[in-house]
């Protein structure tokens, strides 16, 4: 039993960075309808930046995370700008293509700059373990259960009450009726793309605390696509509740039958739920249905 | 009337009647053309060096698999990124019939594109309820579904370790060498680009083209959109099985970092850069992304003599000028390499009177 509650604590303490990092991606998609393969990498932008700063220049850590948060900001500014404003009305495949080619792009220089060894992060968070009950739970992962909760109360007052917020979600449904109405579908983009970055950016940091920064930390973003698309793409309520789902599973699968198959049911189990369920709900579950008519 | 002095270019469209609109029309020009390029194409092993031999054999393979993944997402609008992963399933078919059951190749082959048709078919079956977005993870996920198979399974795939296969033979020619196994991907490439051609003026190409152009419409028309969608999967992962197969056998040994993500985002570049929904397109783009990092290798051998510590970087910028590339074609030019050369035959079918 004590097996049993440990695997669904630390499933849901890993779900809740999932749960942050598919933020990002239905952030992008509830607002421009473009799902971001690049999400991976603008994780490794922040986690690499506050790395340098860091660990190279010894800046304190809360003002490193400030100015990577700084950074993931106008660099998804800038992707927005430079790549995605062209994609606007474009098919799917066009915008899947660009993000991907944007991941191929990003991993590439990031590459060149800070080469495909680890980095660890000196000690921030402690490493005693809290315990609680008959579970240990590390430090990092209950400050990432905090944070992503936090941002999943700010993002839903966020959508409802700001100006800001209802416009984007006024774009997200009607791209011409937004701008009839007098938003700016150019400066709605920005905004999304800068704060999914930023998510991103965070998502980095914290997960870089955990296993120290390298390439393969992007892979994360794949990782979280079935949160994401379980949830529901346009749903912020079901990118949390995702996550913590798929969190649990991975750790349950991982524990008790990576011994029977002998290992990685871990990365496959969600994809299996993932194909089961859209065949059940093919909008996820909490996602919006679109009715088509002809 | 057409004139039939070879020499002259074709510049109009001159035909008067259905019949000769919907035929194979082809200028006396453009058959010496095709009837040049193949001959070339035959005779390259001769004048060509191994090196540039391998490079075409990589090229042909690719080709065979771009036109595939051209079927499915250029002509029939389901968008697929677990091509990586079929290509796996063909390999590692073909390679149990060759090395585990020691059967002839000349069966492997096509038993490869069945069993790969098949599986494709499966994955395909999510296609009839999901669409754009929903479909394309669907098929990310049959990717790490298969990746995972092949790992795991290591009774048929060895798992990790890799299979290593015999060297193919037909008909008791042993395809062992570079130029021996160019012959059998030419003539491979040949097949499957006139069947491919052939395909899109049948009926089943036109439902394929009418799902990708508006599914519910071509519904209402009468097309049973369950089983064209899963015939496209099917077709598609046939071509994808086949180039698995020849890939596998051509080098010899295969093991799961073979058919990664990464070459289906690969496979989905040759069909953008190509053009999505042409034939030649898939033949275009999969050459050029083919010999781009070969290019890119050979630019950054010249350039270490002047810069000792280039090399290093540019391998790492292979994979960003890669992304790069898609994502200047996407934006400058959608319909790919097959729309640039159809601009620059058709300024000079009209020059210099192109008004």
């Amino acid at each position: 039993m004590t097996f049993f509650l440990q695997l669904v604590v630390t499933g849901l303490v890993v779900g809740a960075v999932y749960a942050m990092v598919a933020l990002g991606f239905v952030l992008i998609y509830k607002s421009s309808d473009v799902i971001n393969f690049a999400q991976g990498e603008l994780l490794l932008v922040g986690a690499y930046t506050c790395w340098t700063l860091v660990a190279v220049y010894h800046v304190p850590f809360l003002l490193a995370m400030a100015v990577s948060i700084c950074v993931s900001l106008f660099l998804g500014i800038a992707i927005e700008r430079m790549v995605l404003r062209s994609f606007i009305n474009e098919p799917v495949i066009s915008v899947i293509m660009a993000t991907l080619g944007l991941s191929s792009a990003m991993r590439g220089i990031l590459q060149v700059i800070w080469s495909t060894d680890t980095k660890t992060f000196p000690e921030i968070f402690p490493s005693a373990p809290v315990i609680i009950g008959p579970i240990a739970v590390s430090r990092v992962y209950l400050y990432s259960l905090f944070i992503s909760l936090a941002m999943l109360v700010i993002f839903s007052l966020f959508f409802k009450y700001s100006n800001m917020g209802i416009a984007m979600r006024a774009t997200a449904d009607d791209q011409q009726a937004a701008l009839s109405m007098g938003i700016s579908v150019k400066v709605i983009f920005a905004a999304t793309w800068a704060i999914a970055a930023v998510v991103a950016g965070i998502g980095g940091i914290l997960l870089g605390n955990i296993n120290g920064v390298n390439p393969s930390l992007s892979h994360i973003g794949l990782t979280v696509l079935p949160v994401a698309i379980l949830g529901g793409l346009d749903s912020i309520p079901g990118a949390i509740l995702g996550g913590l789902f798929i969190g649990v599973l991975e750790s349950l699968s991982g524990g008790y039958l990576d011994p029977l198959l002998g290992g990685g049911v871990k990365e496959v189990a969600p994809f299996v739920v993932l194909v089961l369920i859209l065949m059940i709900r093919p909008y996820g579950l909490f996602g919006q249905e679109i009715i088509e008519r002809v | 009337m057409r004139l039939r002095n070879p020499f002259v270019m074709e510049s109009g469209v001159f035909t008067t009647n259905y019949r000769d609109d919907m035929a194979f029309h082809f200028p006396v020009l453009a058959k010496i053309r095709v009837a040049v390029i193949l001959l070339l194409l035959f005779l390259l092993p001769f004048f060509a060096s191994t090196y540039f031999v391998s490079i075409a054999n990589l090229a042909g393979i690719a080709v065979i698999g771009a036109l595939g993944l051209n079927i499915l997402t250029g002509f029939t609008g389901q968008i697929s990124i677990g091509q990586g992963a079929f290509l796996g399933v063909g390999a590692y078919t073909a390679g149990f019939i060759t090395a585990k059951l020691g059967l002839p190749f000349w069966l492997a082959l096509p038993a490869a594109g069945f069993v790969t048709a098949l599986v494709g078919a499966v994955f395909g079956v999510p296609s009839l309820r999901l669409k754009g977005l929903y479909l394309a993870i669907a098929t990310l996920a049959a990717q790490v579904i298969i990746e995972f198979v092949i790992v795991h399974w290591e009774t048929v795939t060895n798992g990790v370790h890799g299979m290593f296969l015999p060297a193919p033979g037909i008909f008791g020619y042993a395809l062992d060498s570079d130029v021996s196994y160019y012959y059998l991907v030419l003539t491979a490439c040949i097949i499957m680009t006139v069947f491919c051609f052939n395909l899109f003026r049948s009926r089943v190409g036109r439902a394929f083209i009418a799902i990708r152009d508006r599914d519910l419409a071509a519904e209402v028309m009468g097309i049973d959109l369950f089983r064209y969608k899963i015939y496209a999967f099917a077709l598609s992962s046939f071509y994808v099985g086949i180039a698995g197969a020849l890939w596998g056998h051509y080098l010899r040994i295969i093991s799961p970092e073979h058919f990664t993500i990464g070459v289906s985002i690969q496979y989905l570049a040759m069909v953008i850069i190509g053009g999505l929904g042409s034939v030649m397109g898939s033949i275009y783009g999969a050459v050029f992304i083919t010999l781009l990092p070969i290019v890119l290798r050979e630019l950054s051998g010249l350039l270490a003599n002047y810069l000792p510590n280039i090399e290093a970087v540019i391998l790492g910028l292979k994979e960003a000028v890669f992304g790069i590339t898609i994502i200047v074609f996407l934006i400058y030019e959608p319909e790919g390499l097959a729309k640039i050369w159809q601009n620059i035959k058709d300024y000079f079918k009209l020059w210099p009177f192109s008004y």
